[in-house]
């Protein structure tokens, strides 16, 4: 099941400590600039996976457990955000 | 974070059930959907079934070629890394044993790869010896794309993230090597008896 990133609000602001949504990302892959707001999530997985809209690459995966996140942004070449 | 545990139907009190059920894990009637990307639709024309890597020689069979093989029904039970176990789930395969008969290989781990660019990783002799499949139908009917149809692997005595869906191939592997979850938290190995979910378990 595929939702948007603002599915992820309250877990991004937990683990960034600002509001991300209104983040620009970019794909790694094919360098779309996108919301993270906007992303493709999938929630339903051992772990969160946010997907480039554009051509579906993985741009973040979070897991969570024993007290502990690891969070790989190997598919986000750059997120751009305001200083709070 | 609290996510919402679908389908939770209360606990049984079969003691039965129970003593199949490893630490952490509760019983679910249905068969949840867990997916970390869009369902792939394979085009069976196109698709093939690879063994390659540290072989003398790759084999690839067609799905009509891999069809042709000899099938197996098995019943098992199942457990998923975010807790919920599913008891006597019918499924019928290609045992890997048949598909990898008379490979030589010095490799001692393999890595499953899938449509959409999902892998996993695991030991060879975790997928020989009887223990592993490539499964096609559930419950008698051809393989639902959202459970991995046409075709997942099937190894039921690992946490079932190692079942990888939409299955396409394994590359033998002289060292192991983590996959998309074991990359990022997950256990390497992920025994549910063992309660191997995450790195350092």
């Amino acid at each position: 099941m595929k939702l948007d990133g603002n599915a992820v609000a309250g877990l991004l602001r937990e683990i960034f400590a600002v509001e991300m949504t209104l983040a620009a990302s970019t794909c790694g892959g094919c360098g779309a600039v996108h919301p993270v707001g906007r992303v493709d999530v999938y929630l339903n997985a051992p772990g969160v996976v946010l997907r480039c809209p554009s051509c579906e690459q993985v741009l973040m995966r979070i897991v969570h457990g024993k007290g502990r996140y690891w969070l790989d942004l190997a598919g986000i070449r750059r997120l751009e955000f305001p200083d709070s | 974070m609290a996510f919402i545990s679908r389908g939770f139907k209360g606990k049984r009190r079969d003691p039965a059930a129970s003593s199949r059920l490893p630490p952490g894990q509760y019983l679910v009637d249905g068969f949840p959907v867990l997916s970390a990307g869009p369902t792939p639709r394979a085009d069976l024309a196109q698709w093939t079934f690879s063994i390659e890597g540290e072989v003398d020689e790759p084999r690839r069979w067609t799905w009509e070629e891999f069809r042709r093989l000899p099938s197996e029904k098995v019943t098992v039970d199942i457990h998923c890394v975010t807790k919920w176990s599913k008891l006597d789930t019918s499924w019928t395969g290609v045992s890997l044993d048949t598909l990898l008969e008379g490979v030589e290989t010095a490799a001692d781990y393999a890595m499953v790869f899938s449509d959409g660019g999902y892998t996993t990783n695991l030991p060879l002799e975790d997928l020989t010896g009887g223990k592993a499949w490539i499964a096609f139908e559930y419950d008698g009917r051809p393989l639902d794309p959202e459970h991995g149809g046409p075709a997942r692997l099937l190894v039921p005595h690992l946490y079932f993230w190692k079942s990888a869906k939409w299955v396409r191939g394994i590359a033998l592997q002289l060292q192991d090597e983590p996959g998309f979850w074991e990359s990022n938290g997950y256990h390497l190995y992920g025994d549910p008896w063992r309660e191997q979910r995450y790195w350092g378990d």
